[in-house]
């Protein structure tokens, strides 16, 4: 598997004057191999393939929310909290997701099969509230619709 | 959309132009033929006619921005066209729309904006979070290369990790380059020394879409469009308490009354307007009674005392708590600080725990003044506005909605009894706060001489 992301980092550090440039897809890559986080490993995978070090690729890696330095679930789900959110009840979502999945905000379910955050805008504020779940945006959820949602992601 | 002239969204019908041949169906591509037969000052001297000043927030002429890349034989390094697409000012939700609606549009744009000055690389910024905007400029992007549209331009779709501050320019060059998204000192400014230290352009989504249209029509034609100083349409993020909410392109000179109970439908369930947040969250706030009067537009806003930020129009009624609204929008900035100045750092935090005290019931009249004090400290003392963003916003909220600041102070506590339409909302800083304890906030030390 470590051989195939150092190709494919290879590959997308084509596109760029200074493979460095490549480091925020290179951690991407490496963060879906290694089941949505980055242990010691992935990272060193990652320096490895830029020519830069491990502690560089953390330093990077830990300004950025989008990426996790600690074990997380497989899956996410996150909810934007933000005020165009929140005035259309997103605290009443969380609280529902809080509910169905058995977890407090910001933490991941006992099998680890997914956590739960709440997030800054997410750039949906006119489809509120915005769910993101593995990235992909549910528009206008409402509190009603969470155990659908729910139901839908242990298929 | 209410009789309004489309340009950014022309020819769409309320649907997506995704496919290369539809695109060309509605007039796709003409001003890309045409700018070929025209030279770099050619370009900008129409962009200069158009007057078209920059959709994301800074309102900064684009045809001037144009003219102060140095031209190749002034400065022989490569020269870049950076296009920001990290959109994430909250309330902020067009360029999105613009990207998944209207990608041939914009992907014409960033080649003409290449051809002006005179750049052969473009890389397209994108927010990490927009998964399927980027599946749509990938294959949209995909189309040209196969139609031979290209010519000797590179654009490269770059994908973002999810940090705010990536949309400062100078922030977004160092993400771009592989580094911390935290912002340079100025100058050099972008233009003469930015991406690789090369010479380089910054243009927000719309900007660029918008530059297609006005080759087409011309910048004098599009100039007819908006009101003077402030040209042109210009896609409007609606959200918030409002029946309608959503994007939608109108005049610059629009009412924002008139966006407000016409175009969106009135103030959802049937309350009662209470103030608005009219240019993103960054942006002062507007009383109802001061939203009655207003335009969309530079002059009106500025005059008004607010300002048109990225067009993003929140909505607020009755039911919200104005310090739980600042402490949300504090905590919000307070999470987004790159942690490279020291005023924007520790003061977004300040006015976090202030603000939060005040709401407990344990603030004092002192707090008011002090929100203000900890605020000027981070005006202008930081490399860029992020901090000042907060600082601003905050004091427009104690400005305006004084009494009922003092009225959570006086009653020692928050007089919506928990019926705020923001009530209980929990911030990531607050979730980081549960599990890692509350953020340290040292008081500064006595200087003892």
């Amino acid at each position: 598997m470590s051989s195939t992301i150092h190709d494919e980092i290879r590959r997308v550090t084509a596109e760029y004057p200074d493979p460095r440039s490549a480091i925020l897809p290179a951690l991407r890559l490496a963060q879906d191999a290694h089941g949505g986080w980055l242990p010691e490993v992935a990272l060193r995978e990652v320096a490895e393939a830029l020519d830069v070090t491990p502690a560089y690729c953390l330093s990077i890696a830990s300004f950025y929310d989008m990426f996790h330095v600690e074990p997380v679930g497989r899956r996410s789900v996150e909810v934007c909290t933000n005020v165009s959110c929140a005035l259309s009840g997103a605290q009443q979502v969380l609280e529902a997701l809080e509910r169905e999945l058995g977890v407090s905000v910001g933490e991941t379910t006992a099998d680890g099969s997914m956590t739960l955050r709440a997030v800054e805008c997410l750039g949906g504020c006119g489809w509120a509230t915005v769910v993101s779940i593995d990235n992909k945006h549910h528009l206008h959820v409402k509190a009603a619709d969470v155990p659908r949602i729910v139901r839908e992601l242990d298929e | 959309m209410s009789g309004a002239p489309d340009v950014v969204f022309a020819g769409t019908d309320g649907g997506a132009l995704t496919e290369l041949a539809a695109y060309e169906a509605v007039g796709g591509l003409t001003a890309l033929r045409r700018s070929r037969s025209m030279t770099p000052e050619e370009l900008i001297a129409e962009l200069d006619a158009s007057s078209l000043r920059g959709r994301g927030g800074a309102f900064f002429p684009t045809g001037r921005k144009w003219s102060f890349v140095p031209k190749p034989e002034q400065n022989p390094r490569p020269h870049y066209l950076v296009v920001n697409a990290d959109e994430s000012e909250p309330g902020t939700f067009k360029d999105r729309e613009i990207m998944l609606r209207v990608p041939f549009r914009f992907l014409e744009g960033c080649l003409i904006a290449a051809r002006g000055i005179e750049s052969t690389h473009v890389f397209v910024y994108i927010r990490g979070e927009y998964e399927r905007e980027w599946e749509v400029l990938v294959s949209a992007l995909e189309q040209m290369r196969a139609a031979e549209l290209l010519g000797d331009v590179t654009i490269v779709l770059h994908r973002g990790a999810g940090a705010y501050i990536c949309g400062e320019e100078t922030a977004l060059l160092e993400s771009l380059e592989g580094k911390r998204g935290q912002p340079r000192t100025k100058p050099p400014f972008p233009a003469i020394a930015g991406l690789y230290a090369s010479p380089t352009a910054v243009n927000n989504v719309e900007s660029i879409t918008t530059v297609t249209p006005i080759i087409e029509m011309g910048g004098a034609e599009y100039a007819k469009l908006g009101v003077e100083q402030s040209t042109g349409t210009r896609v409007f993020s609606l959200s918030g308490n409002v029946e309608r909410p959503g994007n939608y392109e109108l005049p610059h000179g629009f009412p924002l009354r008139d966006l407000i109970h016409e175009v969106g439908g009135g103030i959802a369930g049937g309350r009662t307007l209470k103030a608005v947040i009219p240019g993103g969250s960054s942006t002062p706030i507007l009383t109802a009674s001061e939203a009655e009067k207003v335009t969309l537009d530079f002059d009106s806003l500025s005059q008004a005392g607010s300002a048109i930020g990225s067009a993003a129009v929140i909505v607020l009624d009755d039911r919200c708590c104005m310090v739980q609204l600042a402490v949300r929008v504090s905590q919000f900035y307070e999470h987004e600080s790159c942690g490279k100045c020291t005023p924007c750092r520790v003061g977004t935090r300040w006015l976090t725990h202030i603000l939060k005290r005040i709401e407990a019931g344990n603030g004092t009249h002192a707090d008011l003044d002090l929100l203000l004090d900890v605020g000027e400290r981070i005006n202008g003392t930081c490399l860029c506005p992020l901090g000042d963003s907060d600082a601003i916003a905050v004091a427009s909220y104690v400005a305006k909605f004084r009494d009922e600041f003092l009225q959570h102070v006086e009653e020692a506590g928050c007089p919506f009894h928990g019926s705020s339409s923001l009530d209980g909302i929990v911030a990531p800083t607050d979730v980081h706060e549960a599990h890692h304890g509350p953020a340290e906030i040292r008081r500064p030390l006595e200087v003892v001489v």
